[in-house]
C-alpha cells in the first residue's frame, strides 16, 4: 500500500459554488427548524388529524435510515467477510451512516410533538415493548453511539498526540489528549464487538421500518401492506447501501478532484443486481401471494406510484447494473444506476409512509408546507456541508488528486489557477 | 392497576431479521377476560340527536368555551364531522337507504379497544389500558410521535397542533375518574335524556343488545357493533340499517395490532434471534479473517 491509498485530509477550499448555495440553504432550513421548534406544528406544517405524519417522518426519519445503510453493508463485506480491497470506502460510508443518523434524529426531533420528552423511551419505566417505534428507537440510538464509537479511532488518529486547544480550552487539552490515547489503544482491540453489533443492530431497525405501517391494516395500501414488509425494508435497505456508497464516492473524487476510486466501485456494482434481484423476486412472489396484481390495473395514483417504484427503481437499475460498460464508467455508475436506485428506494419509503396511506375520513389530501420542505432540504444540504468539512479535517478518503499538467506560464499568473495547480 | 396481559418486554440488544417471523406464531398470550370491562352500549334508534352528550362531554372535559345554547343548534348534522381536540364526541346524521326521510344520528367517540392499536403502538406507554376497560392517556409520559393516530382504526385520538409547547393527543376518556373514583355515570350517559346510552360491563350489554334485538322484530339489523370489530370494544352500538351506511368503520374480528406485535415478538423471542445472527457474523468474521489475513495485499490489484 503506497501513502496515497492511506485515508488523508483533502486539503481544498471549503467554499465552492455549490457549497454555498448549500450554506444558503442550510441556514434557511435553520430558520424553519427554530421557528417550527417556537411556533408549534400548526403554523409550520400542513399536518393534522388526518394525515399525522409527513414527509419529516417519510423523508427525514424513513428514507435517512434507508440511506445510511451503507454503513453497516461495507462493514459487513469489508470487515466481516474480509474482502481487503472494499476498505478504502468503509470510512466514507462510516462517516455517512454516522451522519445520516445524527440528522434522522435532528429531523424526528421536528416532527415531535413534545421534542423535549425525547429521551423518555430510554427510561426503563416508559419501556412499552408492544411498540415498533419503541424498538426502533431503541435501535437506533444504541446503533448511533455505535457508530460514534467505531468512528472515534479515526479522531484519535489524526489528532493524538496534537490537541493543542487555544485560549482558555487549553486546560482541555490534557483530557482530551489522555481520552484519545486511550480510545486509540483499548478500542482497536474491541473494535470488532462493535462491528458486528452495528450489522446486527441495523438489520433489526432496517426491518422494524417496515413493520411500523402494519399497525394500520385499514389506511395502507394493499400493493404495500404485507407481512414481509419487514423483510422487504431491510432487503431494500441492504441493496442501496452499495449504491449510496458509490454514488457518494464518485461526488466526492468529483468535488475534490480525486481520481475515482473506480475498479474498487465497479466490482462493488456487480453486488448490485444480484440483490436488487432478490428483492425484486420476493416482491413479486409476495403479490403473486396475496392475489394483489388487480390493484396495478385500478389506475389510481398508488398503482401508478408502484410501477414507477418498481420499474423505475429497480428494474431499470437492474438491466443498467448487468452491463459492464455502465458499471465501468464513471457516469453510468453514477447516474443511470446508483441514483436511480438511491431514488427508487427513497420513493418506496415516501410510498409506504405517504402515498398508500389513505385516512378514513379524508379531509383533503397532505401536500408538505413550505417550512416542511425547507427543513428537509436545509437538514439535507446541512448533512453535505457537514460530510465536506470532516473530510477535509479527518483521515476518511483515500485518494490522489487528479494528476494536473503545468500550465502555460501566461495562465498561471491569476491566483484562482495559481490555486488549481498547485 | 393496569392491565398488562402481555410478558413486559424482555429488552435486547441484538435481534435478527424478519426471517424468523414465520416461526414466531402467536405469542403464548392467555386470551383476556374482556366481559367485565366497562361499556357503553348506544342504541341509535332511541337516539333523538339533542346533542346533550356533546354538551356534557364539552362541560367536563375540553370546555372549549361554547355556549350551551351553541350545542341546540341542529345545523351541524348538515355537515360531517369527526372527534377533534376541542370535541371528545360528535353527533352525526345518516339515513336510510330504503327510505332516506328515515334519518338517524349516531354518537362517536373512542371506542376503547379491547386490544387498543393505539396502545400497543405508543412508544412510552403513554395510552393504557386500564384493568376496568378504559383506554387512558398520560401526556407527561407522551412525546408528541402521533403514532397512535395512524394506528387507531377508528381514527379518533386528535391532536392539539396549535399548541406549541405542549400539546396533547386528545380522546375521550370514558370518563375515567368518575366511573371509577366517584362511582358516577360518564358525563355524556348521566346526560342522555333519553337513555339511548346504556353504561354496564359489556357482558351486561352485550345480552341487553341482542335482547333489544329479539324483541323488537324489524327493528334493528342483528348485529352489534363493537361485539367483535377490531377484537371487539367496549363501546357498542345499535343501528335500524347496515352499519356499512353510518359513520362506523367496516372492520373484521382480527384484532389490529396482532401482526406488528407477532412480528415485534418474534423477532426478540427470548434475544435468541439476535445472538444467533451476533454468533453467525462472529463466526464469519473469524473463518474469513485467517484466509485474508496475509495474500490480500498481493492479490488485489491496486494501482
Ligand atoms: S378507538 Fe382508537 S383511540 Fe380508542 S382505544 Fe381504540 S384504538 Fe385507541
Ligand atoms: S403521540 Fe404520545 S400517546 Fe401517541 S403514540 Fe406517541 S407518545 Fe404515545
Ligand atoms: S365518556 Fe366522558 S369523555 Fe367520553 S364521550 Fe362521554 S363524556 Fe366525553
Amino acid at each position: 500500500m503506497n501513502n496515497h491509498e492511506r485515508p488523508h485530509p483533502i486539503h481544498t477550499r471549503f467554499f465552492t459554488r455549490g457549497t454555498i448555495v448549500l450554506t444558503v440553504l442550510a441556514a434557511l432550513g435553520a430558520l424553519a427548524y427554530v421557528y417550527r421548534l417556537i411556533a408549534g406544528l400548526q403554523a409550520t406544517t400542513n399536518l393534522n388529524d388526518q394525515y399525522p405524519w409527513g414527509i419529516w417522518i417519510a423523508i427525514d426519519v424513513a428514507t435517512g435510515v434507508a440511506l445510511a445503510a451503507g454503513g453497516f453493508t461495507t462493514a459487513a463485506l469489508a470487515d466481516i467477510f474480509h474482502k481487503e480491497r472494499y476498505h478504502v470506502i468503509v470510512r466514507p460510508a462510516l462517516l455517512t451512516a454516522m451522519l445520516g443518523y445524527t440528522f434522522v434524529v435532528i429531523g424526528l426531533l421536528a416532527d415531535l410533538g413534545r421534542y423535549y420528552n425525547v429521551w423518555h423511551p430510554m427510561l426503563p419505566s416508559m419501556w412499552q415493548g408492544d411498540s415498533v417505534l419503541f424498538e426502533v428507537g431503541i435501535c437506533v440510538m444504541i446503533y448511533l453511539t455505535v457508530l460514534y464509537i467505531e468512528f472515534l479511532p479515526i479522531v484519535a488518529e489524526r489528532f493524538k498526540g496534537q490537541v493543542n486547544l487555544p485560549g482558555p480550552l487549553r486546560h482541555l487539552n490534557g483530557l482530551i489528549e489522555s481520552f484519545l490515547s486511550v480510545a486509540d489503544r483499548t478500542l482497536g482491540r474491541f473494535i470488532s464487538v462493535f462491528i458486528i453489533a452495528g450489522v446486527v443492530l441495523s438489520c433489526l431497525h432496517q426491518s422494524s421500518l417496515g413493520t411500523l405501517m402494519l399497525i394500520a391494516p385499514t389506511k395502507i395500501h394493499p400493493l404495500w401492506y404485507t407481512s414481509i414488509s419487514p423483510l422487504l425494508f431491510l432487503l431494500s435497505a441492504i441493496a442501496v447501501g452499495f449504491p449510496m456508497v458509490i454514488f457518494e464516492s464518485l461526488l466526492a473524487s468529483k468535488s475534490f478532484k480525486l481520481k475515482p476510486e473506480t475498479p474498487v466501485l465497479s466490482s462493488l456494482a456487480r453486488y448490485v443486481p444480484v440483490l436488487l434481484g432478490v428483492y425484486l423476486a420476493i416482491k413479486l412472489v409476495d403479490l403473486t401471494n396475496r392475489d394483489a396484481w388487480p390493484y396495478l390495473w385500478e389506475g389510481s395514483v398508488q398503482s401508478v406510484m408502484w410501477m414507477i417504484e418498481i420499474g423505475g427503481g429497480i428494474v431499470l437499475p437492474i438491466i443498467l447494473l448487468l452491463q459492464e460498460k455502465v458499471r465501468r464508467s464513471v457516469t453510468g455508475l453514477l447516474t443511470a444506476a446508483t441514483l436511480v436506485i438511491v431514488l427508487g428506494v427513497a420513493l418506496n419509503r415516501i410510498n409506504v409512509f405517504l402515498v398508500a396511506y389513505t385516512p378514513l375520513y379524508p379531509t383533503g389530501p397532505y401536500f408538505p408546507s413550505v417550512f416542511e420542505i425547507m427543513v428537509t432540504v436545509g437538514l439535507i444540504s446541512a448533512l453535505v456541508l457537514v460530510y465536506r468539512f470532516l473530510v477535509m479535517h479527518l483521515p476518511i478518503i483515500a485518494g490522489e488528486k487528479v494528476p494536473t499538467y503545468t500550465l502555460p506560464i501566461e495562465v498561471r499568473r491569476t491566483p484562482s489557477n495559481l490555486e488549481q495547480v498547485q | 392497576m393496569a392491565i398488562n396481559r402481555r410478558d413486559f418486554f424482555k429488552l435486547a440488544a441484538a435481534g435478527t431479521t424478519t426471517l424468523a417471523v414465520g416461526s414466531a406464531a402467536a405469542d403464548d398470550i392467555p386470551p383476556t377476560d374482556c366481559s367485565e370491562y366497562y361499556g357503553v352500549l348506544v342504541d341509535t334508534v332511541v337516539c333523538i340527536g339533542c346533542r346533550k352528550c356533546e354538551l356534557a362531554c364539552d362541560q367536563e372535559h375540553t370546555k372549549s368555551g361554547r355556549r350551551p345554547e351553541s350545542f341546540d343548534d341542529k345545523s351541524v348534522f348538515d355537515r360531517h364531522r369527526r372527534p377533534d381536540k376541542d370535541a371528545f364526541t360528535v353527533l352525526n346524521r345518516f339515513e336510510d337507504p330504503d327510505n332516506p326521510s328515515k334519518k338517524y344520528t349516531m354518537k362517536v367517540q373512542c371506542m376503547h379497544c379491547n386490544e387498543p392499536a393505539c396502545v400497543s403502538a405508543c412508544i412510552v406507554g403513554a395510552l393504557r389500558k386500564t384493568s376496568t376497560g378504559p383506554v387512558v392517556y398520560d401526556a407527561w409520559k407522551c412525546i408528541g410521535c402521533r403514532y397512535c393516530m395512524v394506528a387507531c382504526p377508528f381514527q379518533i385520538p386528535a391532536y392539539e397542533y396549535d399548541n406549541a409547547l405542549d400539546p396533547r393527543v386528545r380522546k375521550c376518556t370514558f370518563c375515567f375518574e368518575r366511573i371509577t373514583e366517584d362511582h358516577e355515570l360518564p358525563a355524556c350517559v348521566a346526560i342522555c335524556p333519553n337513555e339511548a346510552l346504556t353504561f354496564g360491563t359489556r357482558q351486561q350489554l352485550l345480552d341487553i343488545a341482542h335482547y333489544r334485538i329479539k324483541s323488537n322484530p324489524g327493528v334493528y339489523v342483528d348485529h352489534v357493533y363493537g361485539e367483535t370489530e377490531a377484537g371487539g370494544t367496549s363501546w357498542l352500538y345499535l343501528a335500524p340499517v347496515d352499519f356499512k351506511h353510518t359513520e362506523l368503520p367496516v372492520l373484521k374480528a382480527d384484532v389490529i395490532p396482532s401482526l406488528t406485535e407477532t412480528i415485534q415478538h418474534g423477532i426478540f423471542k427470548s434475544f435468541l434471534p439476535p445472538i444467533a445472527l451476533y454468533g453467525l457474523l462472529g463466526l464469519v468474521m473469524h473463518a474469513t479473517r485467517e484466509r485474508d489475513a496475509a495474500p490480500s495485499d498481493a492479490e488485489v490489484p491496486h494501482e
